[in-house]
This record gives C-alpha cells, structure tokens and sequence, in this order.
C-alpha cells in the first residue's frame, strides 16, 4: 500500500481500464448497466475506505453524504432546471460540507462512540429527507430525476460515469500515497505516537472524513442520475452497512481492496437476486465467513495464496 | 401572544391552553420512554459488560413482537405468558449465539464486531420472515388493560399506564441486580478486569453469556410489550435499533441510569416535539442526540473513553 504502484500494477490498472472502456463495443445493455454501477459503488466503497482503512476510525454513517450530493444534484438538475455543472457541482459540495460538520463532532470521538455518532448524523439526514416532502418527495423517492441531454444515452453516461471515476480514484490514489496519506496511516496505527511525532492527529481525522464525504458526494450524484431518482433508503443506516461490508470484504489495508470488494459483492446480489429473494442471508454468512476466517478479506487471501503458490515477491 | 403561538403552532397553543392535553402527551411520552427504557437496558447492559454494540438487539426485539403474537393471538395462552415465552425465547436465542459466534470476537477489533453482530440482523431478518411472512399482524391489549383508567384530570389507556409502572420497576429489579447480589458484583468485576476475575477461579465466560442472555430477554420482552401499538411486520427492527443507540449514546453508554434518563427524553422530545411541529418527530429526536453531545459527548451519565485522545 505504501509502495508506488508497481509496473505489474500499472500494467493491469491500464489493463483494466481499457477492458471497461471497450464494454460498450459489445452492444450488450446488462452489461453496461452492470460496468456503470459498479463504478459507482466502487468509488462509494473506496471514500469510505479513506476513513476506515487510512484513518482508522468506523464511519457507520457514510451513506449520508452519498444521499446528499445524490439528492441536491437532483433536486437542482430537475425542480430547479439547473445545467449539469454547477448542480454537480452543488451537490459535491453539500456532502463535503455536511462532512465537514458531522466530522467536527464525530472526530471528537474515537472508536465505538464515533461508529454510533456518525450513525446518529447519518439518521439525521435521514429524517430530514424522509421529512421534507415538498422538497424531497418523501419516502416516495424523488423521481424521475431530470438528466441533462448530453448524457441521456445509455453509452454517453457510462463514458462520463468512468472518466469521473477513473480521475476520482486517480485524486484518491495520489492523496493516499502522498505525505498525508501515510500520515493518517500513522494516525491508524498508533494514535498516541503518531501525535507525538508532531502529527495533529484530530485535524487529520477531520481532513480525512471531508474527503471521503466529498467521493461519496461523486458517486451519490452520479447515482442519482443513472437511477433517474433517489430514494430515502439510500442514506439509512442498513446502506451505511452495506458499503463497510463492500470494503471489509475487499480488505481495508489495501488500496483497491474496497474497488474489489464492491465489484464482487454488486455481482452477487445481481446473480443471487436472480434465484432467491434471500440475499441478506447470503449477505449474512459472507459476513460471517470473512469475520471468522478472512479478517484480511479478498486482497488479504489473495496474497495469502499468491505466497504459498508463488514463492517470491513482495507480500 | 397565544394568536402569535397558535400561528406558529397550533400543537403548542392547544398544549398552553388545556393542561389535560398536555398531561396525556406527557403519560404518552412516559410510556413510550418506558417500554424503549426496557430494550435500551438490554443493549447498554450488554455493552457495559462485553463492550459490544448489538446491532442485533432490534432484531431480537422483533422476534420478541412476533413470539408473543404466536402464543397470545395464535396459541390462545394468556398476553404475559406470551410476553414471558418472549423474554425466555430470546434467552435461548441469545445463548446459542454468544456461545458460538459472539465468543469468537471479543478479542476482535470493534468493527469486526459490529460487523459480526450485524451478519446476525441479516440472517435472522430474513429467518423472520421464512417462519412469520411478511404480513402485519395485529395484537390485542390483554384482556385486563383493554379499558381505560380515570386519573382525576383525565383518563388514560390502561396498557399504557401499566408501561409507566413497568418501566421503573425493571429499573429497580436491575440495579437490585447489579448492586445487591453476587453476579451483579462478578459482573462489575468482570467489566474491570477479567484476568484477574478468572484467576480467582470464577468462571468469567459464564458471566458473560449470562449477561447476554438477560441483556437479549429484555429486548423481547420490551419487544412483546411493544407488540399491540407497533404491530410485528418486518423491518420494526431497523428503525428500532437505531432509537435505542440515541438513547443509550444521551445516557451514555453502559449506564443503566443514564439509559433510563435518556429514554424518558427521547420519550418527551419525541412526543411533545411532534406536537409541536408535527413534520419533524424523528428530527427532533436526532437534534437532542446533537445537543447533549455537543455538551457531553460521553453522554449524560457516561464516563470519558480510557486514554480518550
């Protein structure tokens, strides 16, 4: 995580990105949709990592902000008749700010006491969207949101949903691996020394959660627009869960751990909804097979088979 | 004045204006304060002791409303044995599951934990389902309480005012409990330091099974109590849980006196605020959260993290 991205993995990022650049050339819909929002969770888990994997703390709230940059986008795109930019643009900056606020109180706190605050906020913004019915339509959704023409079409959306998330993950990646970002990375470690090497730790908690609401505030409003609406559970709590667990399962000491994590926990509720309507059980025993046997989740058991199969190389 | 109050608010003039409204929204506010009194207790025992956040206490609250619809509406047994089957129940429940899940974590990091705990509102939700439906079932008010009650000022639904009493007394069963027997004092030991508990040969995973199971009676109980107001349906849990977490967190965590304190106030801000502006009950009971934290933010009764930062 603290090495720069090696030729391997550049090569397969590249890899990777060419692959999901050609996806429309396969005129398949599903799989368009299927490639969009993953993007979007990925981007989703990977804020939410910044808090967690970087800074050490639980956000249990994070859904919040994804809900706010997703509804002001749409509130402004459609009741408004906002062009697309400066709505974005508003929406991104709601959520940043929002975090700015929560983080205020919640860095206060560590532990299990910031887990249940960001909680609590993130209930919050429920309320006030289930609440405010003349603005947000309520438990009915706000729908359908008005998508600008430019990227009305199926394909023009994917290709804007992955140019902004390829430069969101590139920001984040360049954030992370900058001097800040192994700082917080000492804050996770050890709190106490990290403050006494000069590190003012509760600002770097505070800077790390405005950051993390900022992405989420990307993926809420690109969200927003390739769902045509947005909906009240998309800030409850059980969606705060979800994410952590696209994260978990993917690993939090890694990078692109959580971008792993949601790609593979999307693709299963995709494939188990088609077969039962169970799928929190599923859901339920992933949960319980990593927490009791894979801590580490994918990435971790990846390296863990790559070193006893492959020998050599770095861990 | 009271034209400029009735403009704003037309709730809070009528409050001003006749004592006997405003001393039912108070009774009201008690008994709902009370019965979520009895649920919170559970989850902040259970944290107090074992340091977990449960998020599968509103699960277990949830079973205890559709148990005591079976054996009340479907088996015909009278509403407290149902109440009690509900409390026994969850007893069971929670044993099987701190003896083979929870035991497992408690060394564990507190995400993997909350994690954990809320693997188990997955399964279990969906394992409601399977053995309830998801049809909304309706419970009746024991045949004793159906009636009301004369106060003097006013009269009052009997169930409820039997909340009101209920409430206290598990308040005072509990701190009997943990002040004035020898598990409570085990107990408490085991919260300082379990090492040394265990090296004096008491045996500390009982004690903390025991919590659990009690902590877990509790929210079926307070679950099966809840069931002729809120109707057992699926997902009762999720808004639940997230109730009793403002008012342990007002209390402040592990405090069983704080709990009490902070259900009473959810129960007040809750009722009188949806009086008041009646668009925002759940708003309001989120801003108290904020306002006690911004004063204490270890909760009313809570004590400052050890080492806090």
């Amino acid at each position: 995580m603290t090495s720069p991205l090696s030729k391997t993995g550049m090569a397969a990022c590249l890899i990777i990105l060419i692959l999901c650049a050609l996806t429309p050339l396969l005129q398949s819909d599903y799989l368009i949709d299927v490639v969009t929002e993953i993007l979007i969770v990925a981007l989703f888990a990977l804020s939410l990592n910044i808090i967690i994997g970087y800074s050490g703390n639980v956000s249990f709230g994070h859904a919040a902000y994804f809900a706010i940059g997703g509804y002001v986008n749409a509130i402004l795109l459609t009741s408004y008749g906002w062009p697309l930019l400066p709505s974005a643009v508003a929406g991104v900056f709601a959520a940043t700010l929002t975090a700015a606020i929560v983080a205020y109180f919640c860095t206060r706190l560590t532990d299990i006491y910031f887990a249940m605050l960001t909680l609590a906020f993130s209930m919050l913004v429920w309320a006030i969207l289930f609440k405010w019915r003349s603005l947000t339509n309520g438990d009915d959704g706000f729908t359908p949101v008005h998508v600008p023409a430019m990227i009305d079409d199926r394909t023009a959306f994917f290709y804007f949903t992955m140019i902004v998330i390829v430069v969101s993950i590139a920001v984040l990646w360049v954030i992370t691996h900058s001097a800040f970002g192994r700082s917080l990375v000492a804050v996770r470690e050890n709190v106490g020394r990290a403050g006494f090497v000069g590190i003012h730790t509760r600002r770097m908690r505070w800077q790390a959660f405005v950051i993390a609401g900022f992405f989420a505030g990307v993926a809420g409003v690109l969200f927003g627009m390739y769902h045509r609406g947005m909906y009240v559970e998309s800030a409850f709590w059980t969606q705060s869960a979800q994410v952590l667990i696209m994260t978990l399962l993917g690993g939090i000491y890694s990078f692109f751990g959580p971008l792993i994590g949601a790609a593979v926990l999307f693709m299963l509720e995709r494939l188990t909804n088609e077969y039962t309507e169970y799928w929190p059980t599923v859901l339920g025993s992933i949960l319980l097979v990593i927490l009791l046997f894979q801590p580490d989740g994918l990435v971790g058991l990846g390296k863990r088979i790559k070193n006893k199969f492959g020998g050599g190389g770095s861990p | 004045m009271l034209d400029l109050i009735r403009e704003f608010s037309p709730g809070l003039a009528i409050l001003l204006t006749n004592p006997q409204f405003a001393f039912i929204q108070l009774l009201n506010s008690i008994s709902q304060g009370m019965n979520l009194f009895i649920i919170a207790a559970g989850l902040s025992l259970i944290f107090g002791v074992l340091k977990v956040i449960n998020f599968a206490h509103g699960v277990f609250y949830m079973f205890g409303a559709y148990v005591v619809h079976t054996v009340f509406m479907d088996w015909g047994a009278p509403f407290w044995v149902g109440a009690i089957a509900s409390a026994l129940a969850l007893g069971v429940i929670a044993a099987i599951i701190e003896r083979t899940l929870f035991r497992q974590i408690y060394e564990a990091e507190h995400l993997m934990q909350l994690l954990l705990t809320f693997a188990i509102v997955l399964i279990m939700g969906d394992l409601a389902k399977v053995i309830w439906g998801t049809e909304q079932y309706s419970v009746s008010y024991p045949a004793s309480l159906k009636g009301a009650t004369d106060l003097g000022i006013t009269s009052y639904p009997s169930y409820r005012l039997m909340l009101c009493v209920i409430g206290p007394l598990i308040l005072i069963a509990l701190y009997w409990f943990a002040e004035r027997t020898r598990w409570g004092r085990m107990t408490k030991a085991a919260t300082q330091d379990r090492e040394m508990l265990a090296a004096l040969g008491i045996n500390v995973p009982l004690i903390y099974t025991s919590v659990f199971i009690l902590g877990s009676a509790l929210a079926g109980f307070g679950g099966a109590l809840a069931a002729p107001f809120s109707s057992p349906v699926p997902g009762m849990d999720a808004t639940l849980i997230v109730e009793c977490f403002v008012i342990v967190i007002v209390g402040g965590l592990g405090s069983l006196w704080g709990t009490f304190v902070g259900a009473l106030l959810y129960g007040l801000v809750f009722n009188f605020g949806s009086v008041i502006y009646p668009n925002g009950q759940d708003v309001f009971a989120y801003l108290l959260l904020l306002v006690v934290l911004l004063i204490r933010p270890w909760g009313l009764y809570g004590k400052p993290e050890a080492g806090g930062h």
